[in-house]
């Protein structure tokens, strides 16, 4: 009897813990932190988690719109990396003014998500397979397009000519509190009500849900697996418009570094709340569960180059409490 | 090759012997030849009689096969028939050693031998191809490895290293035997689904074979490699001494290469006869016999003008070919035709989810254009496909998401914005009017019985306003009652003027509820037949390419 009756029981404790244990682990970690080192709970500290994850979340968001649709961008990094290095020139090489700049990162970065729907839904390439190799050819187009030199204000390009482009004093706002935050807290508020509460985002799901059922059910399913890898590219050239405010020059491969963040964010994101697919607003709480650990995690001295070990660990606990309970 | 004195002896177990005596032990292969071959002259002499006795086997809920006797002797082309659900395939997964809670026993030559694994019935020289002869064969290696596989698992001993050279001789070989042309270097992936066939024949040789399953190995043939296969079966049996089982829905090919047929109804043998002297009219009427007759609530409604016509239809990979056919508002016109057939492909080409070669859809008399089932929908027509699960709802999603999959757009509003009470109503609504037993539209189809889900899929086309509803199989996994309201709310579908398509192979349901019925047999429409003047006999005889 007490053996029946103990099985539901565990069986919420295991439901509860999936659902909300990210959510629990963001708030056991601000706790330990905030114990142990006082100074982390402070307004300034977390206000720079927030600014430090700002970018992972924009980009992460990004890969959340290609799984909703079950398929995967691994381009993203070097497409940040590309729209950083087009925002940058825009200014810097071409004297344009701040929304020719801007439009000219997204509209480049735009391409890279048709090709990559090209790519997967014409050619049939699995996701993986077709953004990985857009992964290399966006960062071989960035780094031929710089020359192999970064790019900041006043710097000469590299055949000698002298550069006078400034960078627009807006777009340099763009990257610092308060407006970095708030530009994420909006990109996950306008992508949270598309997929739930617009016909397109439930198209979204249904088409990663069953691809069959909703192609016989009459959905473009072509148009909207297209609109997923298009959105993950404007979305990731959003990231890399920010970063490139944010350090205010063009870097090789700046943006390589925010793919696995992203990812991870994301695959934290998909059981937050009992949600069990991709969503945004988990995909927020995974970003500030990477940045908390990171945070704090430095203010404990642990060498930034460790911490790597630590993310790649909190992904890998993710994906099994998403895989394992599918089985 | 020591062709003079392979061909003095027959049997497959010389083919195969030979060739592990000359492929794999090359140094000893004359010794070992004659050895080998003195012993398989005695046994290819041997003639060896397979018996199934009394065989019986139950699943849940189901008596899927009582007090079967089957038997099949070497050299001899036994046919296998019955119409659908009959146990064909039950009976050979059993001597196949696929089940061990049947009852009953097997016997080889008069001793009782026992089949209760599937390395026990390769023991005893029985080998099945099945239908999907894909899910047996490794797509990236080549015919040869893929006729040796068997070998090179089960036979290699302690030897590690692969001699590619004898590899491809010894399969070359067992293709030579067989009289079949393909290149051993091929991968299995480049090959037609004949040419499939013949390695996974080729393999059972190697296995050394004394008795041969083909489950319904003709039916995705052209006829030209029909033709090819009866040889090579007729070859087997004549010139090897292999006793061949022929499963088929094909009665004139039954009648071509089989000197006896076993006709199986309802998990019972009907009778075992010679074929000589029958008629395809007498094998039907054995196949159908006479069963309970269910009732069907068939509604007489006024029938209206054509609804929609198609002419010509051909699928782009042979599918279904030169379909024509009519529906009329208010009319249910059945597809009959066995599993095979092309009733689904035809019903996924009208729907643009197959690739059209040629052909005309008419909606109304103006043409329409259906490339993909998005266009479909917007022309004004509904598909219930087979494949329920898989192809008609999102298990994991709640009613009221699944019911509005294929008219999302009329409850979405500004910027694509959806209005989700509506949508819940609307589902209420449709719960209601199916009778859908759930506690909310909340619930999660998963939790569904196959009845209700099936009404599921019928519901999410209600509120699209289509013209013409495809039905493919409807029934299939559903209860009794359920089935009954389906029948019921596809009359009233056809009440309220809508053509209706229902394909099925289950003849009663067409005689039941239709008013006109298309045949189809080898993926194209054979026969019309208006449901009031013909029989379940008359149907069949169609359906197994009678004319």
């Amino acid at each position: 009897m007490a053996a029946k009756a103990q099985t539901p029981i565990r069986l919420q404790v295991v439901n509860f813990i999936t659902q909300w244990g990210t959510v629990l682990t963001i708030l056991v970690l601000v706790i330990f932190f905030a114990v142990w080192m006082p100074p982390f709970i402070s307004p300034s500290n977390l206000l720079t988690i927030l600014r430090s994850i700002s970018i992972v979340t924009v980009i992460a968001i990004g890969i959340t719109l290609s799984l909703t649709v079950n398929g995967f961008d691994l381009s993203v990094g070097s497409v940040a990396t590309l729209a950083d290095a087009l925002v940058i020139s825009a200014f810097v090489w071409y004297e344009f003014g701040l929304l020719p700049a801007i439009l000219i990162a997204l509209g480049g970065c735009l391409v890279v998500g048709l090709l990559n729907s090209f790519l997967i839904v014409k050619l049939r390439i699995p996701d993986l397979l077709a953004t990985l190799s857009m992964l290399f050819i966006v960062e071989g187009v960035a780094t031929t397009y710089t020359g192999g030199g970064s790019i900041s204000e006043g710097m000469p390009r590299l055949d000698g000519t002298e550069t006078f482009g400034k960078l627009d004093p807006v777009f340099k706002a763009i990257g610092s509190a308060p407006w970095i935050i708030v530009i994420m807290l909006v990109v996950v508020l306008l992508v949270h009500l598309f997929l739930n509460q617009t016909k397109h985002g439930r198209y979204l799901y249904v088409v990663g849900g069953n691809l069959e059922a909703a192609r016989l059910s009459g959905i473009p399913v072509e148009r909207y697996r297209t609109l997923a890898y298009v959105l993950s590219a404007l979305l990731a050239a959003l990231g890399g418009v920010i970063l490139a405010s944010r350090i205010g020059s063009s870097q090789i491969n700046a943006g390589a570094g925010y793919l696995m963040p992203a990812v991870a964010a994301a695959y934290i994101g998909f059981s937050v709340g009992g949600a069990g697919r991709p969503n945004a607003l988990g995909t927020l709480l995974g970003a500030v569960l990477m940045g908390v650990l990171e945070n704090g995690l430095v203010m404990m001295s642990v060498p930034y180059y460790s911490l790597n070990i630590v993310k790649g660990g909190v992904l890998a606990i993710a994906l099994a409490s998403t895989y394992f309970r599918k089985k | 090759m020591p062709g003079p004195l392979f061909l003095s002896a027959h049997g497959s177990r010389v083919v195969c012997d030979l060739f592990f005596a000359q492929g794999w032990a090359p140094s000893r292969s004359l010794t070992v030849n004659r050895f080998v071959l003195r012993r398989c002259i005695i046994a290819a002499q041997a003639h060896h009689i397979l018996e199934m006795k009394n065989i019986a086997i139950e699943f849940p809920g189901v008596k899927a096969l009582q007090g079967v006797d089957f038997t099949v002797h070497t050299g001899k082309i036994q046919a296998l028939i019955g119409a659908n659900g009959a146990g064909k395939s039950t009976l050979m997964k059993i001597l196949a050693g696929a089940y061990s809670h049947y009852t009953g026993s097997i016997r080889m030559d008069g001793q009782e031998v026992d089949i209760h694994t599937p390395r026990a019935s390769k023991a005893q020289g029985i080998e099945i191809v099945f239908q999907e002869v894909d899910s047996a064969l490794v797509p990236s290696l080549s015919v040869a490895e893929n006729i040796m596989l068997d070998v090179m698992v089960n036979k290699m001993g302690g030897r590690q290293w692969i001699n590619w050279a004898e590899l491809h001789r010894s399969a070359q070989a067992v293709l030579e035997r067989m009289g079949v042309q393909l290149e051993t270097r091929l991968l299995a992936q480049e090959l037609s689904l004949a040419q499939k066939q013949m390695i996974l024949i080729a393999r059972a040789l190697c296995e050394e074979a004394q008795f041969l399953v083909l489950d319904e190995p003709t039916a995705p043939l052209s006829i030209a490699e029909t033709r090819e296969l009866f040889r090579l079966i007729k070859e087997l049996a004549a010139n090897h001494g292999v006793g061949v089982v022929f499963i088929s829905h094909r009665l004139p090919e039954i009648f071509e290469i089989c000197e006896e047929l076993t006709i199986l109804r309802d998990g019972q043998v009907v009778t075992c006869q010679p074929t000589a002297g029958l008629t395809s009219l007498q094998v039907v009427e054995w196949m159908l016999g006479h069963r309970f007759s269910e009732t069907y609530p068939k509604s007489q409604v006024p029938i209206g003008g054509p609804l929609l016509e198609i002419r010509d239809l051909t699928a782009r990979e042979g599918q279904v070919r030169q379909v024509s056919l009519r529906v009329n508002a208010g009319e249910i016109v059945g597809l009959a035709g066995l599993v095979g057939a092309g009733k689904t492909e035809l019903c996924k080409a009208i729907f643009g989810a197959l690739p059209v070669k040629h052909g005309e859809i008419r909606l109304r008399g103006a043409p329409i254009q259906v490339r993909t089932p998005h266009q479909a929908v917007r022309s004004g027509l509904a598909l219930v496909p087979e494949e329920r699960r898989k192809e008609g709802i999102l298990v994991e999603e709640p009613l009221f998401v699944n019911l509005s999959l294929s008219n999302l757009a009329i409850f979405a509003g500004f910027l694509g914005f959806l209005r989700k009470a509506a949508e819940k109503l609307a589902a209420r609504r449709i719960v209601a009017e199916l009778a859908i037993k759930t506690p909310s539209e909340q619930q999660k189809v998963a939790y569904l019985s196959g009845g209700n889900q099936q009404k599921v899929v019928v519901g999410k086309w209600l509120n699209t306003d289509a013209d013409v509803y495809i039905f493919d199989e409807p029934t299939k996994g559903v209860d009794i009652g359920a089935k009954h309201e389906i029948f019921v709310l596809i009359g009233k579908l056809a009440a309220a003027g809508k053509g209706i398509l229902y394909a099925s192979c289950e003849l009663a349901e067409i005689m039941g509820i239709t008013d006109r019925t298309y045949v189809m047999y080898d993926r194209t429409i054979v026969k019309e037949l208006v449901t009031a003047d013909t029989t379940e006999s008359e149907i069949l005889f169609y359906s197994t390419g009678g004319k």
